[in-house]
């Protein structure tokens, strides 16, 4: 004997996505502003025609069934399309749950033996929800993934290389210096060397956390690099924690010049390039 | 806490120096401590292929302190005094990581077994 929920719901295939319908577009976090009311009348039809169409005797029990695979599929695509298009949880997740309330509805109209009704609705009821922890699940990695993104395009915006003089650039490290964030910050400082033809580079590391071997080895490889280049870098920005914590686990930065402050590393700069900075009216006394 | 990707590392230290941070550790002790924590964290990330770690507020006395246990399933260190020696390194690096995070912290634990996997137990004292 076929399950009695299965043989209601099949057969209301119809009236039930009409409810569904009518649940999800009355919902006040209804985004048209994200999704026409069309597009979303033909995906809510597509999930139900591959739930209602696997719903078995041997399946209504066990969500992880294979049969499911494609209302996984379905429900899985959704929910990350959803998160990159910027719908809240709340939004995603009346989508699946407003499905159960239409489901339970028809099951409700249709069923009329109250201890049958109970039994049914629970198993429905346990089969929705494990597909809501799926649209959760694929939510959160749909958001992570475009966290990753915004994290690529973060570290490559927050190196700019600057020309603080003539012959002279600066680049401000903020965040973390990882493996591939130090390949984004050499390749721009050397290109920049190239391009503006200078001789000095200074790289501050004021917005950098914690400097430990890994970091360390960045900066000596990046120094390397710059001298290969024909200039020279000066590392700015050591902060008095970090230059105690860098000693303590015994990394050797003897053979890079190193300053405290931009500042002093633009004076050692100007020295390098045999420049002075004198007050304008001291430059008056002279030439008078 | 799960360490299996580089990104990990970063709310791991973020935990770490809020913790930190809350039982009042001076600026110095936390670079400290967050830099033994992130050698730690890349080497079981770089030959154990992740790990996971937990982290504990101790106290002894008066003193309060942070506790870290870093316990992976990787390969193990064969020689551990070799492990502990500035600048070896199996992987092409300085080498500085076990001995420079020893130095770092106040109390330094090494368990490893060839096939099982390693275990890490690092404390630092709030004024240690
Ligand atoms: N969790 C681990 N599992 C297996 N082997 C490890 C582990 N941690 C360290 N080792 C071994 O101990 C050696 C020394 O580690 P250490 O952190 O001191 O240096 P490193 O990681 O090679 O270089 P650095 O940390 O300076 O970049 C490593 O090269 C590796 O062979
Ligand atoms: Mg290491």
């Amino acid at each position: 004997m076929k399950n009695q929920s299965i043989k209601v719901l099949q057969g209301k295939k119809k009236h039930v996505l009409e409810t569904w319908m009518k649940f999800q577009l009355s919902d006040e976090s209804l985004r048209e502003d994200l999704m026409s009311n069309e597009e979303l009348r033909i995906q809510s039809e597509e999930l139900l025609d591959a739930f209602l169409t696997n719903l078995k005797d041997d399946t209504i029990d066990d969500p992880k069934s294979s049969a499911f695979e494609a209302v996984v599929d379905i429900l899985s695509g959704i929910s990350i399309s959803r998160a990159k298009q910027g719908f809240t949880p709340r939004e995603t997740g009346i989508y699946i749950f407003s499905l159960k309330d239409a489901l339970l509805n028809i099951l409700q109209q249709e069923i009329k033996d109250p201890q049958e009704l109970y039994v049914q609705s629970l198993k429905i009821n346990k089969l929705i929800d494990s597909f809501g922890v799926v649209t959760f699940e694929t939510f959160i990695k749909g958001r992570e993934e475009v966290i990753l993104r915004q994290t690529d395009e973060i570290s490559e915006i927050s190196t700019p290389v600057i020309r603080v003089w003539d012959g002279i650039l600066a680049l401000p490290i903020i965040g973390t210096l990882d493996s591939s964030r130090t390949q984004v910050v050499m390749e721009s400082l050397l290109q920049e060397i190239v391009e503006t033809g200078s001789s000095i580079a200074i790289l501050d590391i004021s917005g950098v956390p914690a400097v430990d071997s890994l970091v360390a080895q960045h900066l000596i490889k990046t120094v390397s690099a710059t001298r290969l280049m024909g200039a020279e870098c000066i590392i700015s920005g050591i902060r008095p924690e970090i230059a105690q914590t860098v000693v303590h686990l015994g990394i050797d930065l003897s053979q890079v010049i190193t300053k405290s402050s931009l500042a002093s590393a633009l004076r050692a700069a100007f020295q390098m390039l045999q420049l002075t900075v004198v007050k304008k009216q001291r430059v008056q006394s002279i030439t008078e | 806490m799960t360490i299996v990707r580089e990104i990990d590392v970063i709310p791991f230290r973020n935990r770490l120096k809020e913790i930190a941070i809350k039982i009042g550790m001076s600026l110095v002790n936390q670079t400290k401590i967050i830099t033994a924590a992130s050698e730690l964290a890349r080497n079981m990330l770089k030959y154990a292929n992740g790990g996971n770690v937990t982290i504990e507020v101790v106290s002894k006395g008066r003193e309060n302190g942070v506790r870290l246990v870093f316990v992976d399933e990787g390969p193990g260190i064969k020689d551990i005094s070799l492990a502990m020696k500035d600048g070896y390194s199996t992987g092409k690096s300085l080498g500085l990581g076990l001995p420079g995070t020893k130095r770092l912290v106040s109390e330094f634990q090494i368990e490893s077994e060839v096939g099982k996997g390693t275990k890490v137990t690092v404390t630092k004292w709030k004024n240690g």
